[in-house]
């Protein structure tokens, strides 16, 4: 109910937004050109005064479009959710406006989306990376990166002169441990579902 | 006073007030009962750290309690949690700081062997860049544990030919 | 929070310093603060640019516990992610592993027994005030007060035994299933926990004794790192840093979660926003998770402690799986391949002792999440710190990093 209201509310700025599929709060998908339109009417005319999340998902490195920049709003008066998705226009240099001149939080986590799935926030007043290491190559959350890693320098040469100690793959065998629901069932034993490193296969290299 | 230390053969009937040893035995007796740690506390760890500190469990009985976060003044690094890739220049550098002779307990499953953390961004081991004397297995290890690995390490002092290399260096 | 701030004025740290640069010829420092710093609880960096002791830039920096969480969530089943649960804000595990087990029960529709539920309050509370504890002991440490650490260390102790006695470990609990609890509350566990609330209030007057109108802590931490209400919520603020600046906000009562409306409690506010009201509220926050978890514990229901109909969810009891082919089988099938969810994406919030902790999972069916965001309330409590700091003394830093009370676990993941 409330979402067909925020729904017509909403139509109004952007004519082109969607329902998305959730299984909870009311969720639209609309168009990266007018997410920051949206996100203001949500927070001057609706209420939804505060970012508590701001994420992206990486639908596949076959899929088109394939990122897509996920918002959780929350209002300090109704006590709900709204949840706002857009996808980025290009799959190889993805791109999304930055909310940080609506809210002072959006600045780390952009940095964070930034960071982990190398989508770049336009207008951003300081796009750094913040959890790994500034001359890090990769970003860690696209699914074409595995989760043991791939081989390279560590931050600091100095260290890594003296030490001789690269960042290097971690070792998979050993678990966690995940059966494949969709193979045959005598295939069916439960293996490392990140299968970059393990007794059969080499190291990968970067 | 009952001394662990078999090599000071001390009675003051016999002895009056002189004492006879190898230095090796007086330099390792007062390193073992004043190891001054480190506390290297990076993660989940680190509260394990605090608690064998505080009250209950009382790292002092071993001589342990005087924590120094400055490495100038500490002997031996207890390296509590996990190290990821980006802490670890860092790690070796406080590392590198602490005057000798300097000891290492790598505490809990992931300063030993990167644990459960088998990802992109945990170094697996604290062993691949600095030597590492104990480990403690636990995730994390019981605060007796730890005591377990200050008593194994005091043991390891006690063995040292601390007199030749003291001339060594 | 009521406090003598009217009779007493505090000295105004951005005043005194003000004066104290037009007396002596200052000069321009740069001076990196951690990772490795006592007072940065775990591995925070701070980036400062001073002008004699007055801060003029501060930039944090993070990662240096960034252990790739997300991304191994996606690589492991639903169980399987609760141990890591444990190690995102390392000083509540219990709460985090209720607040992601209800995350993924959203995504499944899946509604536990009222005794789960209260199971999970009671475990909550009483892992804030553990929690509290520490981030209290902390603090006054990093203020140069050691008795407070020693006296909540003490306390924190006999939770810990509590807690052992449930589920086998002092703090990495894992105490959470999909639909419900590893195992029931042992007999008689309820009435020392009373024993625990009766025994903890006095001593908490006695903390408040050492600090509340103590002039040293009231002087270290009155008008020190003020957050106004707007800048708290701009930057996204959660739990007692939110309520410290006079939001009122706690999840527990405006978007209730397992049972938490059946509970009387109040919400303590804060008024300035500075480190004194975090302080305060969090000590009237342990008083308040007393009073829930005597009522959870009064009227505590019985029946079973997890879901019993989701056979494809919670894996059967041990005794089930020895004599019963069927159950051995359900028992396989979630260990193996993970609990049967469905397709969607859900987005839960709970209030844990630092904040909102959040879960964002993407679900396109099966035992694996697609893809599961944290969102962790320490790192947006930390974002406010290059704003709160300006223009403050390097002094104020370790109480501003104490009264935010943050953990990198959750912050770095």
């Amino acid at each position: 109910m409330i979402a067909q209201d925020l729904k017509a509310a909403l139509q109004e700025s952007c004519p082109d937004l969607e329902d998305r599929d959730s299984l909870d709060w009311p969720a639209f998908n609309c168009p990266i050109s007018a997410l920051v339109d949206v996100v203001r009417v949500l927070k001057e005319d609706h209420g939804y005064d505060v970012l508590t999340d701001a994420t992206a998902i990486d639908n596949g490195v076959a899929a088109s479009p394939r990122f897509t920049v996920v918002y959780h709003l929350f209002s300090s008066q109704s006590h709900t959710y709204t949840r706002i998705a857009a996808n980025c226009d290009d799959d190889s240099e993805p791109t999304a406006p930055t909310l940080t001149d609506l809210f002072k939080g959006a600045n780390w986590m952009e940095r964070e989306t930034f960071d982990l799935f190398g989508i770049r926030y336009e207008g951003h007043p300081d796009l750094r990376r913040i959890l790994m290491w500034d001359d890090y190559p990769h970003h860690p959350l696209r699914k074409d990166f595995p989760l043991a890693g791939f081989e390279n320098e560590i931050s600091d040469p100095e260290i890594a002169a003296n030490t001789g100690v690269k960042v290097k793959p971690a070792p998979m065998a050993g678990g966690p441990f995940v059966a494949q629901q969709s193979c045959f069932e005598s295939k069916r034993e439960p293996v490392a579902k990140d299968e970059s490193w393990n007794e059969q296969n080499e190291k990968p290299d970067s | 006073m009952v001394s662990s230390n078999q090599d000071i053969g001390y009675n003051s009937k016999v002895e009056g007030g002189v004492i006879v040893s190898k230095a090796d035995a007086v330099i390792n007796w007062i390193r073992t009962h004043s190891l001054w740690p480190m506390p290297m506390g990076l993660a989940c760890c680190a509260i394990e750290l605090m608690a064998s500190g505080a009250s209950r469990f009382d790292i002092s009985r071993f001589g342990a309690e005087v924590m120094r976060f400055s490495p100038r003044q500490s002997d031996v690094m207890i390296v509590a949690g996990t190290v990821t890739y980006k802490m670890a220049p860092a790690l070796r550098r406080i590392y590198d700081q602490m005057a000798d002779p300097k000891w290492v307990i790598a505490m809990g499953a992931c300063a030993s062997t990167g644990g459960m953390y088998r990802s992109y961004a945990t170094l697996q081991g604290v062993d691949r860049i600095v030597p590492v004397d104990v480990y403690v297995s636990g995730c994390p290890p019981r605060p007796e544990a730890l005591l377990d690995a200050l008593i194994k390490l005091q043991d390891k002092v006690s063995t040292e030919n601390s007199a030749k290399n003291l001339l060594k260096g | 929070m009521p406090t003598e701030t009217t009779e007493y004025n505090a000295p105004d740290s951005g005043g005194k310093a003000a004066a104290a640069a037009q007396e002596f010829e200052t000069e321009h420092l740069e001076v990196s603060m951690g990772p490795s710093h006592p007072s940065t609880h775990g591995v925070l960096r701070l980036n400062l640019e001073l002008d004699g002791e007055v801060v003029q830039k501060c930039d944090p920096v993070l990662g240096y516990l960034h252990r790739g969480d997300e991304k191994i969530a996606e690589n492991m089943t639903y169980n399987q992610f609760v141990p890591y649960t444990d190690r995102l804000d390392y000083l509540a595990p219990l709460a985090n592993n209720a607040a992601y087990a209800m995350a993924v029960e959203k995504l499944a529709n899946l509604e536990v027994p009222e005794r789960c539920q209260a199971i999970r309050v009671v475990t909550s509370e009483l892992a804030r005030i553990s929690a509290h504890l520490l981030g209290l002991g902390a603090y006054t440490m990093d203020v140069g007060a050691l008795t407070v650490f020693m006296i909540t260390f003490t306390e924190r102790e006999k939770l810990y035994t509590l807690f052992e006695e449930l589920t086998g470990a002092r703090f990495t609990t894992s105490y959470s299933r999909i639909g419900g609890v590893t195992r029931d509350m042992p007999d008689g566990w309820t009435d020392r926990v009373m024993v625990f609330c009766e025994e903890f209030l006095p001593l908490l007057d006695d903390v408040e004794a050492l600090l509340t109108r103590n002039r040293i802590w009231f002087d270290r931490t009155a008008d020190i790192g003020i957050i106004s209400k707007e800048d708290a919520i701009s930057y996204g603020l959660t739990g007692p840093n939110l309520r410290g600046s006079g939001v009122d906000l706690d999840l527990r009562r405006d978007a209730p979660y397992s049972g938490y409306e059946q509970y009387d409690f109040e919400v303590p506010l804060g008024e300035n926003g500075d480190c004194y009201d975090r302080y305060a509220v969090r000590m009237e926050e342990m008083r308040q998770s007393v009073r829930i978890v005597r009522q959870a514990i009064a009227k505590m229901p019985g029946g079973p402690f997890y879901a019993e109909e989701a056979k494809k969810i919670y894996a059967p009891r041990k005794d089930k799986i020895l004599t019963s082919m069927e159950e051995l089988i359900q028992n396989f099938m979630i260990t193996t391949e993970g609990p049967d969810m469905p397709a969607g994406e859900v987005y839960f919030e709970a209030e844990n002792p630092k904040g909102a902790l959040g879960f964002y999972i993407v679900s396109k069916g099966g035992g694996v999440p697609y893809r599961m965001k944290i969102r962790g309330p320490s790192f947006n409590n930390l974002s406010v710190l290059e704003k709160v700091c300006l223009g403050g003394m390097i002094s104020d830093i370790s109480a501003i990093l104490g009264s935010l009370d943050f953990v990198m676990g959750e912050c770095d993941r």
